[in-house]
């Protein structure tokens, strides 16, 4: 049974892209909180990164693979384990797991629906035509107005409530995910486990937050 | 004390089954569980009826035969207690008590309570052992081994193989009692050579069984009645990787 069969194989598959992903997300983050720092912050940013070139598109075919593997086998493992259990107790109890170990899978597909909506919105600009940095006028140094793109979208509640939503759902799944790929790779030890299942929650709440605010401050017009 | 149980019968491994209910009267706290259900079935029998029927083998702890849900806690609601330890002094007069089997694809329902855990041994026959050690008897100490791994392969040999921990996981996983045991001979000198394909094998089978994947819930070192902890499926996970690495030897 190789890699892609075994229950610990895909186990890891799963740790090791997702810890990839997580890798991914930290770095998004600290790109988007240049939003932050005014139009210089975030249109510089944009337009360093699409002078990568050919770059841009490695970088976005690993992340489809990356995705790939972690969506794939978190839904198969997901249908094999409710395989695995036919039938329910009639009296269902759980002793020790949380709310999100437990809805990993929902909240994994209400970031992936987030996700092809988050592309369509701010890098293929399809949504919200009007306010789409393809469509406005560039800033005062020639570039792209990401910023003036970003604040419409989020000074509108409906855009602003989606972002938000789904980064609840991402810190749900990271509050399980961080802390997990611990234990997958055998790295936990007893006493070590219950620190680096803490860690890992601060983490997550730490992210989860930071996503928050943005569409949240920018809604609120504390950030404007 | 007088109680409510509501009781999964279950005729064959063919019937729907369904709960019923019986009153359990006078019941003394001293009791264990397995003693009142005894009593129970006493009544049902002088009745006419068919008792409950439920495994159960030394009634000291260490068999792991009672197959018992109780009001949703595997063993009941006593950390680290099989059915036959839990006493009936941890109710209270007019407690309703659900008394269910184990519930995964994998432990079929025989009757009642009774479930089909050999695919428990299935997992055992598939790299469970040593085949390495032949011969008379070793002289005690002749192979030296640490304290600390001895204590270590202690720890994850306590395992009774009961299915608490399939009972108790959200994916019906088998990954606690597999985990103990490919520990249990990787931390030792008897059960190194055939580690790699002990922990292949072995977790080849479980899914083979029927068994569910670990997600990392932790709900199995919870419900586990000899307090078996999560750090075995991390060595497993362990042995699982170092399998991957190519061998000098081939073994």
């Amino acid at each position: 049974m190789n890699l892609f069969k075994s229950t610990v194989g895909r186990k890891i598959l799963m740790a090791v892209t997702g810890l990839c992903l997580v890798g991914f997300i930290s770095v998004h983050l600290l790109g988007n909180l240049s939003v932050f720092a005014g139009p210089d912050g975030i249109n510089a940013y944009a337009e360093h990164l699409h002078s990568l070139g050919p770059l841009v598109w490695i970088f976005r075919l690993i992340m489809l693979g990356l995705f790939a593997v972690h969506i794939t086998f978190g839904v198969q493992l997901y249908l094999e384990n409710k395989a695995a259990t036919p039938d329910n107790y009639a009296v269902q109890k759980t002793l020790v797991t949380t709310f999100s170990a437990k809805t990993m899978v929902f909240t994994g597909l209400i970031v992936l629906a987030f996700l092809l909506y988050h592309l369509l919105h701010f890098t293929v600009q399809i949504t919200n035509p009007d306010i789409s940095a393809h469509n406005i006028a560039l800033d005062a140094a020639n570039r792209l107005d990401v910023f003036t793109m970003v604040t419409a979208s989020f000074q509108n509640a409906f855009i602003a409530g989606i972002y938000i939503v789904a980064m609840i759902a991402l810190l749900l799944h990271l509050m399980h995910g961080i802390s997990s790929w611990v234990q997958t790779f055998g790295w936990s030890s007893g006493p070590s486990q219950d620190k680096v299942t803490a860690i890992g929650k601060i983490v997550a709440i730490v992210y989860g937050l930071a996503y928050i605010a943005i569409p949240l401050l920018l809604l609120a017009r504390i950030v404007k | 004390m007088d109680l409510t149980l509501h009781v999964w019968r279950q005729k064959g491994p063919q019937d729907k089954g369904k709960l019923e209910t019986y009153q359990a009267k006078d019941v003394s706290p001293d009791m264990s569980f397995l003693e009142m259900l005894d009593e129970v079935n006493d009544g049902l029998i002088k009745s006419g009826k068919d008792p409950i029927a439920f495994d159960h083998d030394c009634r000291e702890g260490i068999c792991g035969m009672c197959s018992q849900v109780i009001n949703g806690r595997p063993h009941g609601k006593q950390e680290k207690t099989t059915v036959c330890q839990l006493h009936m002094r941890q109710y209270n007069d007019g407690d309703e008590i659900f008394i269910e089997p184990w519930r995964a694809k994998a432990f079929p329902v025989q009757k009642d309570l009774i479930v089909d855990r050999s695919a428990l041994d299935v997992i055992m026959q598939a790299g469970g052992y040593v085949s390495c050690h032949t011969g008379g008897v070793d002289d005690a100490n002749a192979m030296l081994i640490p304290k600390p791994i001895a204590d270590y392969a202690m720890d994850a040999a306590e395992c009774i193989g009961c299915g608490a921990c399939i009972a108790a996981c959200p994916n019906s996983s088998a990954m606690l009692f597999t985990g103990a045991k490919v520990a249990q001979l990787a931390a030792l000198p008897q059960g190194k050579p055939e580690a790699k394909k002990r922990v292949k094998a072995m977790t080849e089978a479980l899914l083979e069984e029927g068994f569910g994947n670990c997600t990392n819930h932790y709900e199995c070192e919870a419900a586990c009645p000899k307090g078996i902890s999560v750090k075995f499926i991390a060595k497993l996970n362990r042995e699982y990787l170092k399998s991957l690495l190519p061998s000098s030897t081939g073994v």
